[in-house]
């Protein structure tokens, strides 16, 4: 926590509508639920351009070779996570699985600290120890990028109990591809919401990102089953649907769910319906699995677009202010490339560092001496 | 001192740090109204309530996953395993997450946690229920592995382990929850990586962990009856962190070493036990070190097989007499 706090973490940057000196969200919906204030929504905008402008850098840095292993973007989702991070309150903790760039900058991560992890630099947000799939960000509330499909489920489940039984009104907004509710790890902890919450005990938001293929595996070819909230009837946890390119239904979700899940302490799940517009990550060069008029044919409901659509219209926005908010993010983004391209590798001696909180000697933790030397 | 069985020893320990520290609580499958399959936790539901003695359903994965969530926020879970052979179905989270989370997150996170229960076989439970897992969760840096066999290391080290800031991987010897032995009052805790001499002697060092070591004790006692021969016993206690010194130590003295182990020999403690005396105390040896170990076969069932497939008294005996030349 310390190495985060030693580079004076800037706070989150106004996400919400607004905050009062309380910490209180003012609502920006109107009594139908939809968001209104237009300042809010140009944050949005500008939230959600950031985030595409930085995926494509980083598909291109990937590209360069600046990049390394595996990358998975959110191009595509943006309302998801923009629509459920704005009612993210401090206090409040998230869990995500590797598509998690996104979940860091709304969180309030700086850009070029995500960046310099991508490229594996000192400076990066995890100390260029985890990289893309691995970003923390603990004092805003990101508990982690997590690699292992479905595995991080259970641990948002406990962090929730945690939170309850430290008696706090937290929240934990748990996020999982639609690819992750096939396994084990998602049903055993489903159950353990829905048990620990009849005690008010398990306040887990469960957000299904259903980009609608688990790598390459469409819902139809993975289960028979394909309604993915309707799974979450049998461990007695409420749910509903929600549109996921539209950021306005998000936001309107989410600003009532959450108020329900701390409210209650009880699990809910909102299955969010998006598509990623981008292969599915690095190595996806094909995409054997999908068809190109798909993939237009969801361009067309492009998040983005759709916001922009809705600002110009209802007069909202001017398009010389929405270029202006755009160019803002692009300042943004090439600001974050150019610290990572600049930003020196770990120092040889981190290779040792962040495996016990106490420094176990070489010879109790079986580490050639002589290496340990070199470094 | 006080006189407590292995199994009274740990519960000790248990309810003494949840008494301390409110931050401590356990989970596992029956170890609240039922009382614990091992009778460990029996009686702490009642002392300290549901929300700290959780009784699960039969799901390691969701559970011990749920208890590092848990731990990252600042508690310090206790996950009884109701025996280690379970924790295959939780090794992804035990090991992809509690081991390397502090590693990932770069600093970050702290998973302090205990996962604990009856490890190793003896009691013709066959193969699927008899496992000694210390080689394979000691191969994964940011684990902590321990395996204690006195009652008053299973109290002191229970409470080394409950305040640990990192994961720790607690392995019992089931067979011997009964078995009695002084037990110090209060808060006497036994630090890790650091071995006990369970016996002095000087012509050959027996090495062993967990209930292996009393094997090793009867074995000394009739080297030194039938042999002339003073066996000093080492009990390891700690898998990870490793007191290397305590062997190098004992081999320079004694210039020759016996592992013994009731898990497979290949990749496994005693494999390691081995490398690390041939790098620090070749020129010491005078015979190659010697390891006796559990048979290369699925735990078997009818008993005598079970029998032929541990580590015997006589073939550590024999093992002993090779290393001093007096048999082929």
């Amino acid at each position: 926590m310390a190495t985060t706090q030693s580079r004076g973490k800037k706070r989150r940057q106004s996400t919400r509508a607004s905050e009062s000196d309380s910490g209180e969200v003012a609502s920006a919906a109107d009594q139908n639920g939809r968001v209104t204030d237009s300042d809010a929504l140009l944050n949005f905008y500008k939230q959600m351009t950031l985030i595409r402008l930085f995926e494509t850098a980083a598909q291109r840095g990937f590209r360069q070779g600046k990049i390394g292993g595996y990358l998975h973007v959110y191009s595509g989702q943006e309302a998801v996570a923009t629509g459920f991070l704005a009612a993210h309150r401090d206090g409040d903790k998230v869990i995500t699985a590797y598509r998690d760039h996104a979940h860091a900058l709304l969180l309030g991560s700086m850009p070029e600290e995500v960046m310099a992890e991508l490229y594996g630099r000192g400076t990066g947000l995890v100390k260029g120890k985890g990289g893309s799939m691995h970003l923390f960000d603990v004092e805003n509330g990101l508990m982690g990028g997590y690699g292992i499909v479905g595995g991080h489920i259970p641990l948002g489940v406990g962090m929730a109990y945690a939170m309850r039984y430290q008696e706090t009104d937290g929240i934990v907004q748990l996020y999982l591809g639609d690819g992750a509710i096939h396994n084990a790890a998602f049903h055993e902890a489903a159950n353990l919401a829905g048990l620990w919450g009849r005690d008010g005990l398990n306040p887990t938001l469960f957000i299904i990102e259903n980009n609608q293929y688990g790598m390459g595996t469409s819902i139809e070819r993975a289960t028979a089953m394909t309604d993915l909230a309707a799974k979450f009837d049998s461990y007695a946890i409420e749910h509903e649907k929600v549109d996921g390119m539209d950021l306005g239904a998000v936001l309107e979700c989410a600003e009532r769910v959450t108020r329900q899940v701390r409210e209650t302490g009880k699990p809910y799940a909102v299955e969010a319906l998006t598509y990623r517009i981008v292969p599915h990550g690095a190595g996806d060069f094909f995409e054997k699995y999908r068809t190109k008029e798909e993939v237009s044919k969801w361009r067309e409901r492009d998040p983005i677009g759709l916001l922009e659509h809705h600002l110009l219209d209802s007069e909202a926005a001017t398009e010389e202010q929405l270029e202006a908010l755009r160019e803002e993010a692009k300042k943004a983004v090439d600001a974050a490339v150019a610290f990572a391209d600049e930003s020196a590798e770990p120092d040889a001696a981190e290779l040792y560092t962040d495996v016990y909180a106490e420094p176990v000697a070489d010879d109790q933790a079986g580490n050639d001496q002589r290496s340990v030397d070199e470094a | 001192m006080p006189v407590m069985t292995y199994r009274e020893a740990l519960r000790t320990a248990m309810a003494d740090e949840m008494e301390r520290d409110e931050s401590v609580l356990m989970l596992g499958e029956d170890i609240g109204v039922y009382g614990g399959t091992h009778i460990i936790t029996d009686g702490l539901l009642e002392r300290f309530g549901p929300k700290r003695v959780i009784d699960t359903p039969i799901a390691e994965g969701g559970f011990t996953g749920a208890a590092i969530g848990m731990a990252m926020c600042g508690l310090r879970p206790i996950v009884e395993m109701m025996t280690w052979n379970f924790s295959f179905q939780a090794a992804d989270q035990i090991i992809q997450n509690a081991a390397k989370l502090r590693y990932f997150s770069g600093g970050q996170t702290s998973v302090p946690m205990v996962i604990r229960g009856p490890n190793g076989g003896g009691v013709q439970l066959s193969a699927q229920h008899t496992h000694s897992l210390e080689g394979f969760y000691g191969h994964f840096p940011g684990l902590k592995v321990v395996s204690p066999v006195t009652p008053a290391d299973a109290k002191g080290m229970m409470l080394t382990a409950i305040r640990d800031p990192d994961p720790v991987i607690f392995l019992e010897a089931g067979a011997l929850y009964g078995t009695k032995g002084d037990v110090p009052e209060g808060d006497e805790t036994v630090p890790f990586g650091k071995a006990r001499v369970a016996r002095e002697g000087t012509d050959v060092t027996l090495i062993a962990y967990g209930r292996q070591v009393n094997l090793l004790l009867r074995v000394a006692d009739h080297l030194a009856e039938n042999e002339k021969v003073e066996a000093e016993v080492i009990d390891l206690r700690s898998i990870r962190p490793f007191d290397a010194d305590a062997i190098v130590e004992s081999v320079r003295k004694t210039h020759r070493a016996v592992v013994v182990q009731e898990q497979w020999r290949w990749f496994s403690v005693a494999s390691e036990v081995a490398a690390i005396i041939q790098e620090q105390a070749f020129d010491d040896l005078d015979a190659p070190v010697e390891r006796v170990s559990g048979a290369e076969v699925p735990a078997p069932y009818a008993r005598n097989l079970e029998t032929a497939a541990f580590p015997s008294e006589e073939q550590i005996v024999s093992a002993v007499r090779r290393a001093l030349y007096r048999e082929g």
